[in-house]
């Protein structure tokens, strides 16, 4: 295509069956208005593989999985799925894929069924209406009107479209907002059956539980950009750990170590600390020392969702990570 | 999911019966295309709205166009009372079962995102729009055959002395509606408002492309004016096709119009139309 320039090596190969089964390259999606909600995402998904695309509301997830999906030709940089342009050779792609997107929609009169059938009608190899709706427990809801579903079981019956070709990969747009616990954990058990069967699946969401349990890898989106990837064991571990307590008002947070890179809200301090245990060792003596009660003392290991919290309460235009507001304690 | 396994016992009789479904077959245009129209097909038989417009609207139409007509003599008319009849019914039958029909169920499939989930699927965005016109222009074929053998076996109209060119006009004017149904959504903001934004087409047509009054009982300006409306050229097709008197040149220029308007309204489509709600 156009872009020969710029990838070369992966450009001038055949779309091999090694091909990655998602590779965006420096992606961008810009809307009228000068609003660019993906600003140069780079990653990749190998087959077989569950990612996951965490972010808030508006961290640009659902726009660049419409990007992956065909639905929109970027504004820069390159998709390849299967090692396909997805927009420009969509023909070559959407038999092989599946989505699900963030709202579904299926005329409200038609039954499940009807809709099942339909689907079928405009969907390569699909799997018979009995055993799409099995998958997703909708069995014996063949003859209900779409209007007459649930919330629940109309992401589920969307699933089964998805599900509907047998797809080599799998775009789930925030697959579990709306269902309750139970419904949640019947997805998670479908996909982590279809990963099991070889299905590489790109998700998006917002439970932190549900990248953390289901992706073998994941990617923290902010405001259009990737700003941590990796393993959800590789994205906690980047992270400081962090210590809270109170100190006692006349006790100044100036007092405490210097060592303890402390900040401070009043009386309130927070240390964030790549060496947990040296500190709140160092921390508990200078306490017993200046017999200090440290009130609501608190020490936690970094979490994926300490990460994510960090990460999306940065302010509008740094990419800096937010620092308690206040002045440092020296 | 494990929670809700059951037998399966009744599981098959959808698949059987569906098809594609369960043959596990690559999907083609066909398929696609039959799937979509189907699905339409059962969704108008379910909208009582929509099925009035396309079943009762055009007899009542045809009905209230005859008997205005009758009043007038065929002088001023211009070609015979039974032929006005005929011509001007089959313009207003595609107009209202494609055009009018179909405006409205592209914006309800639009609104609840039934446009938008189909475009992640393997039809084309052309399949999508053609699918979802196959029941309305289906049944504004079935409306015009009948109108034909009416007119010729109870009004006594000639029977169309160029057939070749009454169904190129047909065809013609499918298409055209087709495409100015898809435009006409883009201003159409929900269901409810279809029967306002159809509307301007729908008059411009009756009484200036020859639905409701033949073209030739028009004054001079009038008349040529009128030869720039979006369905004058189509509609000078079918009269041709009717009468077999198309006068010299005005064949060639409703050959114009009409791929005038159909490039005008392929752009217009490209540039506007919409396939997700605004938000």
């Amino acid at each position: 295509m156009t872009d020969e320039a710029r990838t070369p090596a992966t450009e001038h190969q055949a779309p091999a069956a090694e091909a990655p089964a998602i590779e965006a390259t420096d992606l961008k999606r810009g809307y009228g208005g000068g609003f660019e909600a993906v600003r140069g995402l780079t990653f990749s998904v190998a087959r077989g593989e569950v990612f996951a695309l965490l972010g808030t509301n508006g961290a640009g997830k659902t726009s660049t999985v419409e990007l992956l999906e065909g639905l929109a030709a970027p504004s820069g940089g390159t998709a390849r799925v299967l090692g396909h342009d997805p927009y420009r050779e969509r023909g070559l792609v959407r038999p092989r894929i599946g989505v699900m997107l963030q709202e579904g929609g299926f005329p409200s009169d038609l039954t499940v069924a009807e809709t099942i059938r339909m689907w079928a009608g405009c969907t390569s190899g699909a799997r018979p209406t009995g055993e799409a709706l099995a998958a997703v427990g909708l069995t014996g809801r063949e003859k209900v009107r779409i209007k007459q579903l649930s919330g629940g079981e109309r992401r589920r019956l969307d699933l089964a479209c998805a599900l509907l070709g047998r797809p080599e990969v799998l775009f789930l747009d925030e697959p579990t907002t709306g269902l309750d616990a139970e419904g949640r954990r019947d997805t998670w058990e479908l996909v982590r059956a279809l990963r099991d069967q070889g299905t590489t699946v790109l998700l998006t969401t917002h439970y932190l539980e549900e990248a953390e349990t289901l992706a073998d890898r994941l990617a923290i989106m902010h405001r259009g950009r990737i700003v941590l990837s990796g393993t959800p064991a590789e994205v906690t571990a980047a992270q400081p750990a962090r210590i809270r307590f109170t100190l006692p008002a006349h006790v100044p947070a100036a007092h405490l170590p210097t060592r303890l890179r402390a900040a401070a809200d009043g009386t309130r301090i927070e240390i964030r600390t790549h060496a947990l245990q040296d500190d709140l060792a160092d921390l508990l003596g200078w306490a017993r020392e200046h017999g200090v009660r440290l009130g609501g003392l608190d020490a936690r290991s970094a979490s994926l969702e300490e990460a994510f919290l960090d990460i999306a309460s940065r302010t509008e235009d740094t990419d800096a990570p937010a620092a308690p507001k206040e002045t440092a304690a020296r | 999911m494990s929670t809700q396994k059951q037998t399966h016992t009744d599981t098959h009789t959808p698949a059987r019966t569906g098809g594609a479904a369960g043959a596990g077959r690559a999907s083609t245009t066909a398929t696609r295309l039959a799937a979509l129209g189907r699905a339409e097909l059962t969704l108008l038989g379910r909208n009582r709205n929509n099925l009035f417009i396309a079943v009762l609207m055009p007899l009542l139409m045809i009905f209230l166009m005859r008997t205005s007509l009758k009043g007038v003599d065929e002088a001023t008319l211009g070609i015979p009372l039974s032929a006005a009849t005929v011509i001007g019914g089959t313009g207003t039958v595609l107009l209202l079962v494609v055009y009018m029909s179909l405006t409205s169920s592209l914006v309800a499939r639009r609104e609840e995102l039934v446009l938008k989930r189909l475009r992640t699927g393997e039809a084309t965005d052309a399949e999508i729009l053609a699918g979802s016109a196959l029941p309305g222009t289906a049944i504004a074929l079935a409306q015009c055959a009948i109108l034909t053998v009416g007119g010729f076996t109870l009004l006594n109209a000639d029977a169309p002395t160029r057939p070749d060119l009454l169904i190129l006009g047909m065809l013609g004017m499918i298409a055209l509606l087709v495409g100015l149904a898809a435009v006409t959504t883009s201003i159409t903001r929900g269901v409810e408002s279809a029967g306002l934004t159809t509307l301007p087409l729908f008059l411009v047509s009756a009484f200036g492309s020859g639905l409701f009054v033949p073209r030739d009982a028009l004054p001079g300006l009038a008349a040529d004016l009128s030869d720039l409306l979006p369905l004058s050229g189509v509609m000078e097709f079918v009269r041709a096709g009717w009468l077999g008197t198309a006068q010299s040149g005005s064949l060639l220029t409703a050959a114009l119009n009409t791929v005038a308007w159909a490039v005008l309204t392929g752009w217009a489509v490209r540039r506007w139309f919409r396939w997700e709600p605004r938000r």
